[in-house]
């Protein structure tokens, strides 16, 4: 291990007495602006440049959905000065039909993939991994490099896809063919989605190079004494995490070659018998299967809502139980439950196709493994709220956004039962009510236990505190307003309201929801203006915020609260310290915390076999 | 310029929660953290109790408030079974909801932070886990053998004597098919369709059995009371039948036909009356992404008596003389007088092209 011997000269150098050390050990190891903040090679900046350009998607896609929100919540109003930013795409102060589909496509694409999967992972795989497990860095510092710069390339594809004449696909996050196959069928099927498939091919390589440096680190770069079950459930989490996307991108990204070849190369994977009303031809693909793509597409896209859910998981459960001063209840089924959500996540993709035509029989199976992830789920529902349970909770942000994760994350869950029994999705599917179960069970509480990890690791990334009376009206406002905005969406969803229509005005049995639908776009506005103060709280905290003067500021148990205040490449000054026991001894023997670096003393009760 | 007014009006509330927040920041370094901790704990200890108890009434307001405007009687036999499975399922969730809810606000409030308070050391409890995992498996299970009940009623054959109808979507509009007096579908390929000449599903006119099928793009006719088949094909991409009333649902798949089967329980009319809504009509919502119109995608169903039903089918041309107008001089099918076997008999027949 060259480089780690390398990274431990280096760190020996470093002084952190000061916030701004950076100077200090510029003289010993030359690093440029260009080295330490652009193209650099420690996990803790990696982290950073994904959560920056996480939190800059972010407010592109909630943009999106403010935009698109006063279609739904004003469809007979004209706004002026949407013209002005949108152009033709607004003509008249209206959005287009064709631009609205391409907002819902974007804000959908930019969301899951760009902040949920780069955002979240991202930010925490690469921040806690090393720092937790006790290791200098990633397995392979450069490939981390690497990984951020394909999804940077990413990012700049999708962004331009939104400034082509035709616009950016429009077909929905799906992009099911042969809509998007065909140009000739939406005008968002034309340079826009070539555009859509490269940006995700480059985002599909920056997975698997972020993965596959995030498994290799949590299985060979562990410090001493660190075993696999000492390990926080962070780490458990994103280890998991990192195996669905190396397991599943792949399947993605062979899914999108073949629909490329469809739109250029003349094959028929999913194309047959089609026959176009613009141009009064009919193509001469046959024996294609649209099909075949929504199985290749589920494949990864169900595993893709655990690798967005299963990290936020893992987060809450160390900011609960470090704010709790109890450990977390059950760590092993906590740990067995992940396990048991990361095998199922590849066993229920069908569950998006009952009603493609699926035979009907082999939807059963589907029906039964998608109700069963319900029982691994539970548990982790029962665990956190035992975590509760007599425990001494202090309400930081991050234990408040915790909470709410918890609350969101039932509420979500348990309208996923009526979704996966193919019954009742006969009459859901693809109605509001699938919008609203997921936009809670996987938008929000990823939101909120991204939150959650972000206000407790914000004096570790950054030195500083984040202010806590924005933090405070953050969340409650953020909590108060999700549930407002999709709530209420049940309703619409159990009455038939089919998704994606941007107008209900033509239509008798979907037109009763006028009232329901200004006041959920308002409450939208608001959510998304309280979003703003957090983004401001987030950046004027790294120049202006408090400063962390204490080097365990939350009592914490874990590897990253031992290290200096603003540690350097390379993390540790001296040695990297040895771990004894697990990562949850808090409130243990009448002592508030055991740091995992504290032998077991003879004295100690036996209770943690860890 | 309102547009400004509420740009300014946002900065303004920016700076005055950004000045409060810096403020309170001061103030509790003058007040001591310990004190400010404290008191924050406490308020937002507080804020989880309202909140959830807020939130509870919410829910049952907001039901109260939408109880009228969702769902109303299921449409068909299948729609029936579709809502008993709903009520099991919410009926269960709910339990679940309000129970975990609970319990996880009021651990919340009650456990807050107070000086002096031990936390419980309680790694863990295998009886206890071992409860909440066999509890929710007796659950589910209930659930899935109910869900699977119905799905396997819903997605059975149909019965032999119901009626054939093909669907078959487009951008963005709806094309209905009936098999004419031959009770046959005749044969189609994709690339016949020719707009122009009003043959837009492509029939084969070398086939005798397309010459008396009846294409129209004015509205579906079902009988009330008799069970339907509906053949689903798309012309295009993606589309989905959706009829929010019988509680049906299923996509068109350009190149791999699908199927469905209900029985209509009233009739267009029945359901003005039941409603109250003198503009009441089954609507086809398409329930697939499908392109810039795809909001606009409407389709009628109209559910009529037996003897409706025969009086409208006997007005209809079929499609083959619509296509040949050279050909109307021609003693055209005496539609009327033998529009009685096209309905009884109707199923049976296999089509060609379902799967």
């Amino acid at each position: 291990m060259s480089q780690e011997v390398n990274l431990h000269e280096h760190a020996g150098a470093m002084t952190t007495h000061e916030v701004h050390h950076d100077e200090h050990h510029g003289h010993h190891h030359k690093e440029t602006f260009i080295t330490k903040y652009v193209f650099s090679q420690d996990h803790k900046m990696i982290a950073k440049q994904f959560l920056i350009t996480g939190i800059v998607w972010a407010i592109i896609g909630g943009l999106f959905s403010v935009l698109f929100r006063l279609q739904l919540g004003f469809p007979n109003e004209t706004f002026p000065w949407l013209e002005n930013i949108l152009g033709k795409w607004a003509a008249g102060g209206k959005i287009h039909p064709e631009f609205y589909y391409a907002l819902t496509t974007m804000h959908g694409t930019v969301l899951v993939f760009f902040v949920l999967t780069a955002g979240l992972s991202g930010t925490f795989s690469n921040f806690l991994i090393p720092l937790q497990v006790g290791a200098r860095d990633m397995a392979s510092p450069f490939m981390n490099m690497l990984s951020y710069w394909f999804f940077f390339v990413a990012s700049i594809v999708m962004i331009s896809s939104l400034f082509v004449q035709t616009g950016p696909a429009s077909g929905g996050w799906t992009v099911y063919p042969p809509l998007s196959a065909l140009g000739d069928a939406s005008e968002g099927s034309k340079i826009g989605m070539d555009l859509w498939l490269i940006a995700m091919a480059l985002f599909v390589v920056n997975s698997l190079l972020g993965s596959l440096n995030y498994i290799s680190t949590i299985l060979n770069m562990r410090t001493k004494g660190m075993s696999m079950t000492r390990m926080p459930l962070t780490i458990w989490a994103l280890f998991f995490t990192a195996v669905l996307g190396v397991l599943s991108f792949p399947v993605l990204l062979s899914g999108f070659i073949l629909l490329l070849f469809d739109r250029h190369a003349g094959t028929s994977f999913y194309l047959s018998d089609i026959f176009l009303a613009s141009t009064q031809k009919a193509l001469p693909n046959e024996g294609g299967s649209a099909i075949l793509y929504q199985h290749l597409f589920w494949f990864l896209g169900h595993p893709e809502v655990y690798i967005i859910i299963l990290p936020t998981m893992g987060l809450v459960s160390d900011v609960m139980s470090a704010n709790a001063r109890k450990p977390i209840f059950g760590y092993m089924a906590m740990v067995g439950s992940m396990f048991a959500i990361a095998v199922l996540a590849f066993l229920v993709w069908a569950h998006h196709m009952f009603v493609t035509g699926l035979n009907p029989f082999l939807g059963a199976f589907f029906v039964l493994l998608t109700l069963l992830i319900a029982v691994p789920s539970a548990i982790k529902v029962f665990n956190w709220i035992t975590t509760l349970w007599r425990g001494n909770l202090r309400f930081t942000p991050g234990m408040l956004f915790s909470i709410g994760f918890v609350s969101l994350f039932i509420s979500g869950g348990l309208t996923g039962i009526f979704l996966g029994n193919s019954t009742l999705d006969i009459h859901l599917h693809d109605t509001y009510f699938v919008i609203a179960h997921f936009h809670i069970v996987m938008g929000v509480s990823a939101f909120f236990g991204m939150f959650a990890g972000l206000y407790h690791w914000f004096p570790k990334m950054y030195g500083r505190y984040m202010n806590n009376t924005m933090a405070y009206i953050h969340f409650w406002i953020t909590l108060v307003g999700a549930y407002l905005i999709f709530w209420p969406m049940h309703y619409q969803g159990l009455a038939g309201v089919p998704r994606r229509y941007l107008d209900f005005s033509g239509w008798t049995s979907f037109n009763q929801f006028d009232g329901l639908n200004r006041f959920i776009s308002i409450v939208t506005m608001m959510v998304f203006a309280v979003q703003l103060l957090f983004v401001f709280n987030f950046f004027y905290s790294i120049f202006k915020g408090r400063k962390v003067r204490t080097q365990n500021p939350w009592g914490a148990t874990t590897l990253e609260w031992t290290t200096p205040i603003n540690p350097g490449h390379g993390n540790w000054e001296g040695e990297i310290p040895e771990v004894h026991r697990w990562a949850y001894d808090y409130g243990k023997d009448g002592r508030d915390f055991i740091p995992q670096t504290e032998p077991i003393s003879a004295s100690e009760s036996p209770e943690s076999k860890h | 310029m309102s547009t400004l007014l509420i740009i300014a009006i946002l900065l303004l509330g920016f700076i005055v929660v950004f000045q409060i927040a810096k403020a309170s920041e001061y103030v509790s370094v003058l007040k001591g953290e310990k004190k400010t901790f404290e008191q924050n704990n406490r308020i937002n200890g507080f804020l989880l109790l309202a909140f959830m108890i807020l939130g509870l009434i919410g829910v049952y307001w907001c039901n109260e408030l939408f109880k009228g405007k969702i769902l109303g009687e299921a449409a068909s036999d299948h729609g029936e079974k579709i809502d008993t499975m709903l009520y099991i399922t919410i009926a269960i969730t709910g339990v679940v909801f309000v129970i975990t809810q609970i319990l996880l606000f009021w651990f919340s409030f009650k456990y807050q932070y107070k000086e002096g308070r031990k936390a419980f050391y309680y790694p863990h409890n295998n009886k206890l886990e071992l409860i909440w995992t066999v509890i929710p498996a007796i659950a589910l299970t209930v659930l899935v053998g109910f869900g699977l009940f119905y799905w396997f009623k819903i997605t059975g054959d149909a019965p032999k004597e119901a009626n054939i109808v093909e669907i078959t979507g487009k951008q963005f509009g709806w094309i209905y098919r009936y098999p004419g007096k031959d009770k046959v579908f005749g044969k189609k390929y994709y690339q016949k369709i020719d707009e122009g000449k009003l043959n837009q599903l492509g029939l084969i006119w070398e086939d005798k059995a397309t010459h008396d099928d009846i294409v129209t793009n004015e509205a579906m006719y079902l009988v009330v009371g008799k069970p339907v088949k509906l053949v689903i094909n798309s012309r295009d991409v993606v589309h989905d039948v959706g009829l929010a009333h019988f509680r049906m649902k299923m996509d068109a798949v350009p190149g791999t036909p699908t199927t469905m089967w209900f029985t209509p329980k009233y009739t267009t009319a029945q359901m003005k009356e039941k409603t109250g809504n003198p503009e009441f009509e089954y609507e086809i919502s398409c329930d697939q992404m499908c392109g810039k119109g795809h909001y606009s995608m409407k389709g009628i169903v109209k559910v009529v008596e037996q003897a409706e039903y025969l009086l409208w089918l006997a007005k209809q041309k079929p499609n083959y003389v619509m296509s040949h107008p050279e050909m109307e001089k021609i003693p055209a099918t005496p539609a009327a007088a033998k529009a009685d076997s096209t309905v009884t008999a109707a199923a049976a027949t296999p089509v060609s092209n379902s799967n």
